[in-house]
């Protein structure tokens, strides 16, 4: 099977998962059933379907920040988080939430978007000019730390318990009850984020020959580090604003896609935002469907999930290394 | 015909030490130059001025008329090949997509052509590595990375080829055959500059060499003129043995220190 029989495998897998999602809830429907109108179709329109499209897109959008990350930093272990995006976005987000402004629905994931303009840019100023990897990763791990730590302060000032078990409760993560006006906001920019790290695979290819020699083939480092700060920002930064932190997505995709995709970091980019997406749509009907009495957070079902794929990557390695 | 490659005047200062004081030189396409000297005395700093990868402090590398820093990266990318000092390898790819790698400056938008699978395949045959074409890059043993790796440089078809010690970690065998292709390109018409530690290796391959210590030029010229006993007593603080096998080639081996 070729690059692009998989891919398309991988997207008819994604579009049949989607579907699904449409059907997965406490009330089963036929994805066929807007034609009756009324309550099924209010149900479909404004509760599933935003809510398929939001899981694909966030899943689309963490696989390929994954991808590019592990590409980028040469790090099969890198996660986009890494760069502390991710928390200053979810700093806003608690910001908002502590201050009680989240009660117009647009006035949070606004909030998580500057937090996560802010945090790029606080990343642009550390880092400078300087082309270095390290001081790169420093940067994004003083400010992942910075952001983390202000927004456990944010938690523990939190003016009533209402508002504390309201934060603690949306940094977990999920899809429940989002609207159109969230995939409105979150999809445009997963997409103008998605376009952007698009470019990078030849560069990111390049790279595994170590940064001298990618500098010799006329790979611009400096170029290319921007264009991933900003095209993982906006992922990550849209992502969180729509649905809090859900992690652990882009660090297992790559590694799920590379035993069939090949090594090399362009041939992963495609096929991680695809398996990214079908994973994350499967899962949030996975949580839809589960007897328990309040909907299983999706942000805990991954990192549920990845505890099994950390210990069989670690099983495997152990195997190799005996 | 490959344009010349001239040094102008190229001096560099790393953290407040100078490491390279007014370096001019004419290198010569079709011909072997070597860069030789002691640790530290500037070589690789050197050759990554002649890649367009530094910037002198002052003086420029100028390749025809036009400066490497000034050319477009993927430009100079096709007309400069640089195998640098470490070998690195970071993703399990197979030995023909890594070669395949050096195609990189060359390619379009829409995929390899059949240009660059022809150069890929040229590469592999020149050094040796077709029959690994499969396997995994970083399962294979040194030596057979490094010739990989030569591979990667070769595919790009660089008018100049720039190689910081591509010998380390190769057996005299390989040792050997790397030399060769270097000479065959040679041949061919690019211009070639290698940095070796290697002295025997290096009379045997040079046709010019540049020796440097502590980032001046100590000698430059024809090598038989250049690797003398007195050259490199000062750039190695070593007094060497120089003689001949039965067919003329030298051999050149450090005795003793000079204190």
């Amino acid at each position: 099977m070729n690059a692009m029989q998989r891919n398309g495998l991988l997207a008819v897998a994604l579009l049949l998962a989607m579907l699904l999602s449409l059907m997965a809830g406490p009330v089963r429907l036929s994805p066929f059933a807007w034609s009756d109108g009324g309550l099924t179709a209010i149900i479909l329109f404004e509760l599933r379907l935003p809510r398929t499209v939001l899981a694909a897109a966030i899943g689309a959008g963490l696989g390929l920040a994954g991808a590019v990350m592990q590409g980028f930093l040469r790090n099969p272990l890198a996660d986009p988080g890494l760069f502390g995006v991710s928390s200053s976005a979810a700093l806003g987000a608690v910001l908002s939430l502590h201050f009680g402004f989240a009660a117009s629905a647009f006035l949070l994931p606004v909030f998580a978007l500057i937090g996560a303009a802010l945090g790029m840019a606080v990343l642009a100023l550390l880092v400078g000019r300087s082309e270095s990897l390290i001081l790169f990763t420093l940067a994004g791990l003083i400010l992942a730390s910075l952001t983390g730590s202000l927004t456990a302060l944010m938690i523990s000032l939190a003016p009533t318990p209402f508002a504390t078990a309201q934060i603690v409760n949306w940094l977990m993560g999920a899809l429940t009850d989002r609207s159109w006006a969230d995939a409105m906001l979150a999809v445009p920019l997963i997409a103008l984020g998605g376009f952007i790290l698009a470019g990078t695979a030849r560069s990111l290819d390049a790279l595994t020959l170590g940064e001298t020699a990618a500098r010799s083939m006329g790979v611009d480092l400096g170029r290319l580090q921007w264009r991933v700060v900003v095209g993982v920002g906006l992922l990550v930064g849209a992502s969180v604003a729509a649905a809090g932190i859900i992690g652990f997505v882009g660090l297992i995709v790559p590694h799920l896609v590379r035993p069939f995709a090949g090594h090399r970091p362009g041939a992963v980019l495609l096929p991680s935002a695809l398996a990214g997406a079908l994973l994350l749509v499967l899962a949030d009907s996975l949580v839809r469907v589960l007897p328990t009495t309040s909907e299983l957070r999706l942000g805990i079902a991954m990192s549920l999930l990845g505890t099994p794929f950390f210990l069989a990557l670690l099983m495997r390695m152990r195997r190799e290394l005996a | 015909m490959q344009m010349q490659m001239q040094i102008d005047g190229v001096s560099i200062e790393l953290r407040g030490q100078p490491v390279l004081r007014g370096i001019s030189a004419m290198l010569q396409p079709g011909r072997v130059t070597v860069i030789l000297g002691a640790n530290g005395a500037g070589k690789s700093t050197l050759l990554s001025c002649l890649a367009g990868l530094r910037q002198p402090g002052s003086g420029a590398v100028r390749l025809g008329n036009r400066p490497v820093l000034a050319m477009d990266k993927r430009e100079r990318g096709r007309m400069i090949g640089l195998m640098p000092q470490r070998a690195e390898i970071h993703w399990d790819v197979d030995v023909e997509t890594l070669v395949g790698l050096g195609r990189m400056p060359h390619r379009g938008r829409w995929g390899p052509t059949e240009a660059d699978r022809a150069a890929i395949s040229r590469a592999m045959a020149a050094t040796g590595v077709t029959a690994l074409r499969a396997r995994k890059a970083l399962r294979l043993s040194g030596g057979e990375q490094g010739r990989v790796l030569l591979a990667r440089v070769l595919a790009g078809e660089p008018g100049w080829l720039l190689a910081d010690e591509p010998l380390a970690s190769l057996d005299p065998a390989h040792q050997l055959d790397v030399l060769d292709r270097l000479r065959e390109a040679a041949r061919s018409g690019a211009g070639v500059v290698v940095v070796l530690h290697d002295l025997t290796h290096a009379a045997r391959v040079a046709d010019d060499a540049l020796v440097l210590q502590e980032g001046r030029l100590l000698a430059a010229g024809p090598a038989a003129g250049v690797l003398t006993p007195a050259v490199l007593a000062q750039a190695y603080g070593v007094e060497v043995h120089l003689a001949r096998t039965a067919d003329g080639a030298p051999i050149i081996v450090p005795v003793r220190r000079i204190a």
